[in-house]
């Protein structure tokens, strides 16, 4: 299993990864609670851009609209342990299936009838636009005034609840991103990863090549929503809190494509190495702007934007592909 | 030779105008058959719906006994049926050998099995030397023989090739009919071709099929047709002969 997961993998590789890993494994014990607050960010965003890159990176459907699936899997998870006390590694099933169907709706519905390309995205940002008004209104939930988890000091760690210290959390993500991007590698690899390739770079050709087109975008379409609700679901014990306004808002499905984006997409390192360098170089502008005194909201937007355009203009596929051949570290799948 | 593809009163109208109208002809198993006629003939139509991706009007399609019209181009291709495009449309990020896994992917249990099946339809098609360059970086002709292999990865009982040397300079017309001929001899690949390129037909072909206007106007022999009065008045012209 291991050895299958290694095969191919050049040996500059592997060492690069086992130092990055064993440098964040460190981390919580090197870096301050500021600085794990940042690297948890950091962690999010290479997790969910790892899921949303499946879909689009690999398959070719761009969502516009992925912030459905981690308000879903935040909502579905946060509320049974609000109403029924569930813990979310048990709430977690239900978030998972609850946004996998969500998933497979919009693919049917997109695939069934033909939308595809630009239609396609907006169809998403039309899906997650309906979940935002509609959680504003489902009392059940919080409505617009948010629904809240319980928070209180805890003396120890409980991660069969998710409730404890930033350190916590901080594992609990470091694992959820290793973990998808080693699915992301096997996939990859596998059929499943050939024919993805295949249609997106050309449906009709895939399908005379014995492809089921239908089959493989909706597999993509559920993988993808299934590994986001998972993020949606630490984003809620993580942060105690959901409002509709917030994790459903479009802002947020644009937040989560910009690290693969930036990073390469497509890529298996381009959503880590985005989240790294958008994240951090966020924060820094923030600290060096507090630093001087200056306090302007929306500063990181404006940022965000800016990292967009020099990426789009110096480097369009983003910054891993030229990174790795510096680096002379490609494998031949991810040149 | 038992039929492998039966096609009868096959017809098809985009918003009135008669794209194809009643052709029929049977293709034996093993035969290299050529469907040829000037621009705008129904040609790449016909061709569409033999290979599923447009659904006939009128009339049946029998693949290997069975009716195929209709049927999705997914589906005709699991059956047995594999294609090129007349614009080549290699999958341009993916590299010759993964271009060729993906064909190889519908008949081989895993990625393994692909892989050196793969390896094997590449190097028919004298790929061998590009094999790990991208498919965007090929040359025109590379990229013919590419989608040739591509095709023929899916091991298909029959090849539909459309207009695949067009574009391509005589010495380059002669290195794929060569290899085409090989393949038909050594595997009793059945191939059905729209071509432009008379001397590739003419090399190729066993039986010429001549469409004009959407209908067929003679079929034979390739000295058959390249005598025919109408072929030679509504197509190839004297200049042909």
């Amino acid at each position: 299993m291991i050895a299958a997961l290694l095969d191919g993998v050049p040996r500059r590789v592997l060492a690069l990864l086992a130092v990055v890993l064993a440098l964040l494994l460190a981390a919580p014990f090197i870096a301050n609670d500021y600085l794990l607050t940042v690297l948890i960010l950091i962690l999010y965003f290479a997790y969910t851009g790892q899921a949303w890159n499946i879909m689009f990176g690999f398959a070719g459907q761009l969502s516009l609209g992925h912030a459905i699936f981690v308000g879903l899997g935040g909502y579905a998870a946060a509320a049974l342990y609000v109403h029924f006390g569930i813990a979310p590694w048990v709430g977690l099933a239900g978030a998972i299936a609850l946004a996998a169907a969500c998933g497979a709706l919009i693919g049917f519905l997109a695939f069934r009838f033909g939308v595809a390309g630009v239609y396609f995205a907006i169809l998403t940002i039309a899906f997650a636009e309906f979940a935002r008004i509609g959680f504003d209104h489902f009392n059940w939930v919080g409505g617009s005034a948010g629904l809240f988890l319980p928070v209180a000091n805890y003396a120890r760690n409980d991660l069969w609840n998710l409730r404890g210290n930033p350190a916590m959390f901080y594992y609990v993500m470091l694992a959820l991103t290793v973990a998808a991007f080693l699915l992301s590698h096997v996939l990859l690899r596998s059929r499943i990863g050939y024919c993805w390739l295949a249609i997106r770079e050309d449906e009709q050709a895939a399908r005379a090549l014995g492809i089921d087109t239908f089959r493989y975008k909706m597999v993509a379409v559920v993988i993808s929503a299934a590994m986001t609700s998972v993020a949606g679901v630490f984003f809620a014990f993580y942060y105690n809190n959901l409002f509709p306004e917030q994790v459903f808002h479009i802002s947020r499905s644009i937040e989560l494509i910009l690290a693969p984006i930036i990073g390469g997409v497509g890529t298996l390192f381009g959503p880590i190495i985005g989240a790294f360098l958008l994240t951090s170089l966020a924060e820094g502008l923030r600290e060096v702007m507090t630093a001087f005194g200056f306090d302007a909201p929306g500063a990181k937007q404006v940022f965000y934007g800016i990292c967009l355009l020099v990426v789009v203009i110096l480097v369009p596929d983003g910054v891993w592909p030229p990174l790795a051949r510096a680096l002379r570290l490609t494998t031949r799948r991810e040149s | 030779m038992c039929v492998l593809l039966d096609v009868q009163g096959l017809s098809k109208r985009f918003s009135g105008v008669r794209a194809v109208q009643d052709v029929s002809f049977t293709v034996p198993e093993g035969a290299i058959f050529a469907v040829i006629g000037p621009n705008g003939a129904g040609k790449t139509t016909l061709f569409n719906m033999i290979a599923g991706a447009l659904a006939p009007d009128e009339g049946t399609i029998r693949f290997a006994g069975e009716r195929i019209d209709g049927v999705t181009p997914d589906e005709a291709c699991r059956r047995g049926i594999g294609r090129t495009f007349q614009m080549v449309r290699p999958f341009p990020a993916l590299t010759v050998e993964e271009n060729v896994v993906v064909g190889a992917l519908l008949r081989a249990a895993d990625v393994g099995k692909a892989k050196i099946a793969a390896a094997e339809v590449i190097e028919r098609l004298d790929l061998d030397a590009k094999r790990h360059q991208k498919a965007s970086s090929l040359t025109l002709p590379d990229r013919k023989r590419l989608e040739v292999a591509r095709a023929l990865a899916t091991k298909p009982k029959l090849l539909l090739l459309d207009e695949t040397m067009a574009g391509l300079r005589p010495t380059e017309t002669d290195r794929m009919v060569a290899i085409l001929r090989e393949l038909n001899r050594e595997t009793g690949l059945t191939i059905l071709l729209i071509e432009h390129v008379m001397r590739a037909v003419m090399a190729l072909a066993s039986r010429i099929l001549v469409l004009h206007h959407g209908a067929p106007i003679a079929e034979g022999s390739p000295n058959e047709v390249v005598r025919n009065p109408a072929v030679l008045s509504s197509y190839l012209g004297a200049e042909a002969l």
